[in-house]
């Protein structure tokens, strides 16, 4: 037994362990897609694109585009006419009779050089019959509105999507709970108030990339910087028509994703040319300007919000309209659409709930995925409409929070039943670091100071089945490797599935390593790397997977040494036995076994552990009512604050300090977890004050960093506080629950809090530029 | 296009390479050497993930053309460390965690070799100016500014 305990392993689970990437990474060879070598017949890619928001395409020549030379194949819409998308079926991966946004793929050329297939691009001709066009998505949803998919009703749709034929709008969710209409009559204080938060880009600093060739069989490999290896193989080869196992996805590191590298978007570009052209591989790079606008974007949103409560504070009503500006192809956006409507409490208490989430077909940039799925566009509305309500009450913010935020046991606006969490301290360690009921002065008779708070919560938005899987196999040196589908995108998910490896089979952190890149061909399933779904997801199939080697291990000592199973453990990579106080490394056995006593033969032979999850309790709504038992997996909630001064004189934001507070179940990593926070508020923090996607026309009039500014490191000169709770989730590994998109969503309603207390002037549509707040300021007269 | 010979130092090695005359700095690294650790973000300089040293100064190699470079000294993030050891900096960014993605980090690193060297012990607000063109999408900078006070004390 001393044997044993002394050996006792210090548990990876909430320990700061380092990165298991991070010494590539800071040596330059870490690899991402472009760093792949693919010799001399690599082919370049380019894709001639709309240069009109709406119009019928009537005729493409590509003749003189074929005839330069160095251009080796010219595709179009024709070949590929088949409709793909991750929800709604609605996109093709070209333009076939008509284009819907500026800058949708038309035609592709691939040729020996980047110059060369640009000037094809040039060379192809396109005859266009222009289209009234929608640039609203509330003008879209009306009947007015000429229409975007003439086709609608004829589109492939899981039976969760709700498209209305003959109309632009993709989908319709709808939430009934309580009596609305009779609850405003109780309503001592009511807020009405609209909203509109404008696109917004990812900004990967990696734009994306996909390198794809097919073999003379027609077997298809593609290299992509991809959050979605596995949903690429499906849909993709949907498109072309070939096989699942005909098609193979490589995914080396990325270089950020924040959902723009979820789905297919440009990826089936490339492999549309590679059919054309057997055994030579085609790269398809996109520019920043192309990164912009021509893959997907964050949808716009205009939100009504009619919010009411008793003299007490209680919130008794609240009525959302949520238009969403879904852009040319909705294939992605329907569903967050129906994220926005099965939590558009946000997390709040309120028995009374009438929601209209409506997804709207514009003539602008694709929506899809982005970092927080729809909550941070909700919340921007919501918590301002809130913090407004709380005001007229006469109740000072954080006890209006805490009174309202939800607990255990509540019933939410779908009928799901809440779970036990944290929003109370979440929301009291933001007031806490904050200080925040101390009214504080300004640092000169210049400036303006105000403080801020909002709560947010957000769901994994996913179908209600995504699978994940791991295994877990061993070599001779008895180190580990963990075989996942799930991608490291920067967030640390190698690290933490390691540590949760490590724990499980018990062998010490660094005696684990991930099998990479993830290959279809020989990796697991996951189904994609977003929702914030791995570390509780692919978590608890890496444990299983972890377990199941553990036992057979077990087994096979047990039987050597003629024990039980249940009297041995493996610590720190050592098998003992609690009973005989005999030790085996696991070096050798975990590959050839054990030998039976005697020279009567072996036992054993190479572990391999296997690990699979799926979460089967997650059941449809009500397509008029949206109740229904189980809406989502779980809520990850939280609440962040800022301390801000703002000059009189340029409407200049200065932050002061920052709080961000979530609960995330377990911190596996407590690092990895502050990191995400931190990088999440700045994401937040860029989005609220500077980014917006401008859009003129269809034409978006910023393309570039200079003129669509991101955060830098001096926005950023301010102390961020970030304690987390935990709560523990009960179907996560260790209590974990996903963190990832959480701190940007509350961020732009907090600074939108904070400009309030410091000017009383309440902003709707972000970004909160300083110009933005100087006009206002001009406006109110507060300067002259 | 016409080919321009040049010879020039890149991470203590003396090149010779045949560049086309449009070629830039970037793509000569990436392309001509292999030494793909020089990330590429925006081909307009907009974005610092192509950042290296040429004479010792921190520039956007995107913007520069491989031909102007004869006789120049180039450090990317493959020069940082020495003999498999890595450099104080690089040391203190993995320490404070100051790398995610990892995209914007060979960059990040070279813009904060440069103001190291030219200032060993800058301040806040030296350092955040010192990368202000280096765009993080990740990490909100924080532990990148952890990571460079570290490595300066």
């Amino acid at each position: 037994m001393a044997n044993a305990k002394s050996k006792e392993q210090v548990s990876p689970i909430g320990a700061d362990l380092p990165r298991n990437d991070v010494y590539e990474k800071v040596t330059g060879t870490a690899v991402y897609t472009d760093d792949f070598q693919f010799g001399n017949k690599l082919l370049f890619a380019r894709a001639k694109r709309s240069p009109y928001p709406h119009a019928l395409i009537k005729k493409i020549d590509t003749s003189k585009a074929e005839k330069l030379p160095g251009v080796k194949v010219v595709v179009t819409g024709k070949d590929f006419p088949n409709r793909i998308g991750l929800y709604l079926q609605d996109k093709t991966i070209f333009a076939t009779d008509r284009v819907r946004f500026i800058g949708e793929p038309v035609a592709a050329v691939a040729a020996i050089s980047d110059e060369v297939a640009m000037k094809a691009c040039d060379l192809i001709e396109v005859e266009y019959e222009e289209l009234e066009a929608v640039f609203d998505a509330e003008f879209g949803a009306s009947d007015k509105a000429p229409l975007i998919h003439p086709d609608l009703e004829n589109y492939v749709c899981p039976n969760f999507i709700f498209p209305k034929a003959k109309t632009n709008i993709a989908n319709h969710f709808k939430i009934r709970k309580g009596n609305v209409s009779a609850a405003w009559e109780k309503c001592a204080h009511i807020v009405e108030r609209s909203f509109k938060v404008p696109h917004i880009q990812h900004v990967p600093i990696e734009t994306h990339i996909a390198v794809a060739q097919m073999d003379e069989k027609g077997k298809v490999t593609v290299w992509a910087s991809s959050q979605s290896p596995f949903a690429q193989r499906n849909l993709i080869a949907h498109a072309l028509h070939i096989s699942q196992s005909d098609l193979r996805v490589i995914a080396p590191l990325v270089g950020g994703g924040f959902g723009s590298k979820a789905g297919v978007t440009m990826e089936a570009i490339p492999v549309a040319l590679a059919t054309k052209c057997k055994g030579w591989p085609v790269k398809f790079i996109l520019t920043r300007e192309e990164e912009f606008y021509t893959n997907f974007v964050r949808q716009g949103l205009t939100i009504h919000v009619k919010v009411g409560c008793d003299k007490e504070g209680n919130l008794l009503a609240l009525k959302n309209m949520m238009y969403w500006d879904g852009g040319a192809s909705t294939e992605y956006g329907t569903n967050v659409t129906r994220a926005g409507g099965y939590s558009s409490s946000g997390p709040y208490d309120i028995p009374n709930v009438e929601t209209d989430s409506i997804c709207v077909y514009t003539n602008h940039p694709i929506g899809g995925a982005y970092r927080g799925f729809g909550m941070s566009e909700l919340h921007t509305g919501l918590d301002q409409a809130i913090d407004e309500l709380a005001e007229k009450a006469g109740i000072d913010k954080v006890s209006f929070l805490k009174r309202n935020g939800v607990t255990e046991g509540d019933v939410l606006v779908t009928g799901l039943i809440m779970h036990k969490n944290g929003i109370q301290e979440c929301i009291d360690n933001v007031a806490k670091s904050l200080k925040f009921n101390e009214k504080e002065k300004p640092s000169s008779a210049d400036r303006l100071r105000g403080k801020g708070i909002a709560i947010m919560w957000k769901a994994p938005a996913m179908p209600p089945n995504p699978g994940s899987s791991a295994w877990v196999e061993m070599a001779e040196d008895g180190n580990v490797t963990v075989g996942l589908g799930g991608q490291e995108i920067g967030q640390g998910t190698f690290t933490v599935m390691a540590q949760m490896a490590a724990a499980a089979l018990g062998v010490p952190y660094e005696k684990v390593r991930i099998a990479g890149p993830v290959d279809t061909q020989y990796s697991p399933y996951e189904w994609q790397t977003v929702a914030s779904r791995l570390t509780w997801s692919m978590g608890n199939a890496v444990v299983l997977a972890a377990k199941d080697a553990r036992r057979q291990i077990l087994d096979v000592v047990a039987e050597a040494w003629k024990e039980n199973t249940e009297d041995l453990d493996i610590i720190n990579g050592v098998v003992v036995s609690y009973k005989s106080e005999r030790e085996t490394s696991l070096e050798n056995i975990v590959i050839y076994g054990m030998p039976k006593d005697n020279n009567e033969g072996w036992m054993g032979g190479p572990i391999v552990g296997r690990g699979s999850f799926m979460p089967k309790y997650v059941t449809n709504l009500d397509a008029e009512t949206g109740q229904g038992p189980r809406a989502v997996v779980h809520y990850t909630v939280g609440c962040e604050g800022l301390d801000i001064e703002l000059d009189k004189n340029t409407g200049t934001i200065y932050v002061l300090k920052g709080a961000a507070s979530f609960d995330v179940g377990k911190a596996i990593n407590p690092t990895l977890v502050k990191a995400q926070v931190e990088g999440g508020f700045a994401q937040g923090l860029s989005s609220a004050m500077f980014e917006e996607i401008k859009l003129v026309k269809g034409v978006m009039t910023n393309p570039s960093f200079v003129d669509y500014r991101i955060a830098t490191a001096p926005d950023m000169d301010f102390p961020l506080d970030t304690p987390f709770v935990e709560v523990p989730q009960d179907d996560g590994p260790w209590g974990a629950r996903g963190v990832g998109e959480h701190p940007m969503v509350p961020t732009i309603a907090a600074l939108g809090n904070a400009i309030y207390d410091a000017t009383g002037i309440r902003l709707t549509n972000p970004p909160y530029s300083a110009e933005k707040i100087y006009l206002a300021m001009l406006d109110k007269g507060i300067v002259k | 296009m016409t080919l321009k010979t040049i010879t020039l130092t890149v991470n203590d090695m003396v090149e010779t390479v045949d560049v086309p005359q449009n070629m830039t700095l970037l793509q000569m690294i990436r392309e001509k050497l292999s030494l793909t650790g020089t990330k590429n973000g925006c081909s307009a300089g907009e974005c610092g993930a192509c950042t290296v040293l040429m004479n010792g100064e921190p520039v956007n190699s995107c913007m520069v053309l491989a031909a102007e470079c004869e006789g120049a000294t180039i450090v990317t993030v493959e020069g940082l460390a020495k003999g498999g050891k890595l450099s104080k900096l690089q040391e203190a960014i993995v320490k404070a965690g100051g790398v995610q993605c990892g995209f914007c980090t060979p960059g990040m690193l070279i813009s904060a070799t440069a103001l190291l060297n030219r200032n060993p012990h800058p301040t806040d607000t030296e350092i955040r100016s010192a990368i202000v063109g280096n765009l993080c999408r990740c990490t909100g900078y924080v532990r990148i500014v952890d990571g460079i006070k570290m490595a300066a004390k």
